[in-house]
């Protein structure tokens, strides 16, 4: 057996020399984590703005009635929380070496964001056709619009490159060209898209609903 | 090898079970909120209470369905002082001259 190798007496093996590797997880898993957190400070400053702004103008617009739009975007929320269910469970497939059982549960998974996303795009035009743009709100509150259609319009992006992602990844696993691991990584990202609009669902639609419609 | 070790991994600590277990209770607290949109709480206390549920829901994600719990301790100590140390940051340069604005609103 050769001996260990140490540089300053510390194995070079070992976590504190970096060798090892310190969090043991591989560096595109790594990587997803330090993308999750700064995107996780992105969208938190949108919310702020957006709550800043909200306490700043006396007529901030609330557009939200129980009926359509909370129940819509509950259902969104649902639709979010289920296909976040079939990620994990495609994930935990992945890991069995379930081929064909993950493929088809990441498909599941695209397939409620595409349910997701159409669902939004369906209340934003509602919004539209009542006057609110993002630049321009019926009450002459610019900023409702810019903030509201900023915030969901980043958090809609991130649904949609999710479910391209998630088409690749599983093809690419289908057919044995990504790794169970790419599939985690993935799952992570699904997953971050899910716990944003955990915050953007109260904070806007709840938080701004109005009992007399 | 890697894909092997973290499936003996996953093995030992996700079951199905537990995973349907989480959803489960992701949506009962996502029903509370909206529970909570129907009842005219004063704002401040509705606000307070969706944060504190919406913190719950996240730490659920986190730790289960992001696996986090299951990692080493050390990658939850890296990301999430930081992430919390940036966001009073953000909190503590906007919010003080939020509140005066809402002050400026509410005294006639």
């Amino acid at each position: 057996m050769a001996e260990t190798k140490t540089v300053v007496g510390v194995p070079v093996s070992s976590a504190w020399y970096g060798g090892g590797s310190p969090f043991a997880i591989n560096s595109k898993k790594f990587g997803m984590w330090l993308f999750i957190v700064s995107d996780t400070l992105t969208f938190s400053v949108l919310l702020l703005a957006y709550s800043y702004s909200r306490l700043a103008n006396p007529n901030w617009p609330r557009p939200f009635e129980i009926y359509p739009a909370i129940a819509k975007s509950t259902s969104m929320t649902l639709i979010l929380l289920a296909s976040s269910l079939t990620m994990v469970l495609g994930v935990a497939a992945a890991h069995r070496n379930d081929r064909a059982k993950a493929v088809r549960w990441l498909l599941l998974t695209a397939l409620g964001g595409v349910a997701f996303t159409v669902l939004h795009l369906t209340e934003w035009f509602n919004l539209f056709r009542e006057g609110y743009t993002p630049w321009s709100t019926p009450q002459g509150v610019p900023l409702f619009g810019a903030t509201f259609f900023g915030i969901t319009g980043l958090h809609m992006t991130h649904v949609s490159i999710g479910v391209i992602y998630l088409v690749i990844v599983s093809i690419g696993y289908g057919r044995g060209k990504f790794t169970s691991d790419d599939v985690e990584v993935s799952g992570l990202y699904w997953h971050f898209v899910d716990l944003v609009w955990m915050f953007v669902f109260p904070m806007i639609y709840l938080m701004s609903v109005s009992l007399a419609g | 090898m890697s894909a092997h070790e973290s499936g003996l991994e996953v093995h030992a600590v996700g079951s199905t079970r537990l995973f349907v277990m989480v959803w489960v209770w992701l949506a009962v607290i996502t029903f509370i909120e909206v529970f909570l949109a129907y009842e005219r709480l004063r704002p401040d206390l509705m606000l307070t209470l969706l944060v504190v549920l919406s913190l719950v829901k996240s730490a659920l994600i986190v730790s289960y369905f992001m696996h986090l719990k299951y990692e080493k301790i050390g990658l939850a100590l890296l990301l999430i002082p930081a992430a919390i140390f940036c966001i009073c940051m953000i909190i503590i340069f906007f919010m003080p001259d939020g509140a005066r604005l809402l002050q400026m609103r509410l005294t006639p």
